[in-house]
């Protein structure tokens, strides 16, 4: 079994989030979703990525409550570890 | 590039729009339920004349068939899906005092159900790319009354307020979400429909599916960019 990495999955939401509008210096685990100008299809491609990156499905009820990219990125180590 | 799907394509209008689509460079993926045979004359046809098709089969009532499809798609040419054309429809009419939960059923699933289904996977790709046509054929059936036909009319009823609402979803995204509604066409489809309904249409006559299918070109050309979200009628003036 591949074990992800909390860095990687950083490094590859990062990588998303960047493609979507915000400088990736900005892409810190702190920052919200609100401050980056990430919306909710933005957060639903995300979900698309992570899904084909690394098996793991987030519904759109996963991803509504999530304020971080830190939130974002325990919840994707956190399910590909299940 | 990416390539194209047109589903219900063997026949009518659906035949009509893939040649289209093929004819100004898109390499397309003609669907066929029941047609194997016109569907591989229709790809012969795109070929010779220079084009790229695949004949896939597939009944998109079914809810597996979105996925299968597109990917098939994807899978032969090569290339990511950047344009939808959701034709495949069906009719079962009757009076709604006599209409069947069947009829009802079929006709909301084929023509209403499928499309969504086949939206939901075809933005994936299209999102990517951040470019994207998708064109739903839904009919004059939903804009005015048509006796006999509460299913098909609310299914593309349905599909018009699907089309408006994913339209302001995506458009950011760089992808259209536009409709065509079809009148009277002559088709196999409409073989049954009494000529002089004609005298109601004040073209005075049935449309071919080639003029559907120059609407359908242009929507998904780069010169439709900036409609989306719309309902381009096609009906000789019957809407209007």
């Amino acid at each position: 079994m591949t074990v992800i990495t909390k860095e990687q999955v950083q490094a590859r939401v990062t990588e998303a989030l960047s493609s979507f509008g915000p400088d990736a210096d900005q892409i810190t685990l702190e920052a919200t979703f609100e401050e980056l100008d990430i919306d909710s299809l933005d957060l639903v491609e995300l979900a698309q990525i992570v899904e084909d990156d690394y098996g793991v499905v987030l519904k759109g009820e996963d991803m509504k409550d999530l304020t971080t990219v830190g939130e974002a990125v325990d919840l994707i180590v956190a399910r590909a570890s299940a | 590039m990416g390539c194209a799907l047109v589903t219900g394509a063997s026949r009518g209008i659906g035949a009509a729009i893939a040649a289209g689509l093929a004819a100004d460079g898109w390499p397309v993926a003609v669907n066929y339920r029941t047609g194997a045979e016109p569907a591989a004359a229709l790809v012969t046809a795109i070929c010779d004349a220079g084009g790229r098709a695949v004949a896939l089969a597939g009944d998109v009532a079914d809810p597996a068939v979105a996925d299968s499809l597109i990917s098939a798609a994807e899978d032969h040419f090569g290339q990511p899906l950047l344009v939808l054309v959701n034709n495949a429809g069906i009719t079962a009419d009757d009076l709604t005092p006599s209409l069947t939960d069947a009829a009802w059923d079929s006709v909301l699933n084929t023509n209403l159900s499928a499309a969504f289904r086949l939206t939901r996977r075809a933005l994936k790709p299209m999102m990517r790319a951040r470019q994207g046509r998708i064109v739903n054929l839904a009919s004059v059936s939903a804009l005015r009354a048509n006796p006999g036909q509460a299913n098909y009319s609310a299914a593309k009823a349905g599909l018009v307020a699907m089309t408006k609402t994913t339209a302001v979803e995506v458009a950011r995204r760089g992808i259209t979400v536009n409709a065509v509604a079809p009148g009277w066409i002559s088709t196999e489809m409409t073989a049954g429909v009494d000529s002089a309904l004609a005298a109601a249409i004040p073209a005075r006559r049935p449309g071919t599916p080639e003029e559907v299918a120059a609407c359908v070109r242009f929507l998904v050309s780069p010169a439709a960019s900036y409609v989306t979200g719309a309902v381009l009628t096609v009906d000789g003036g019957l809407a209007a």
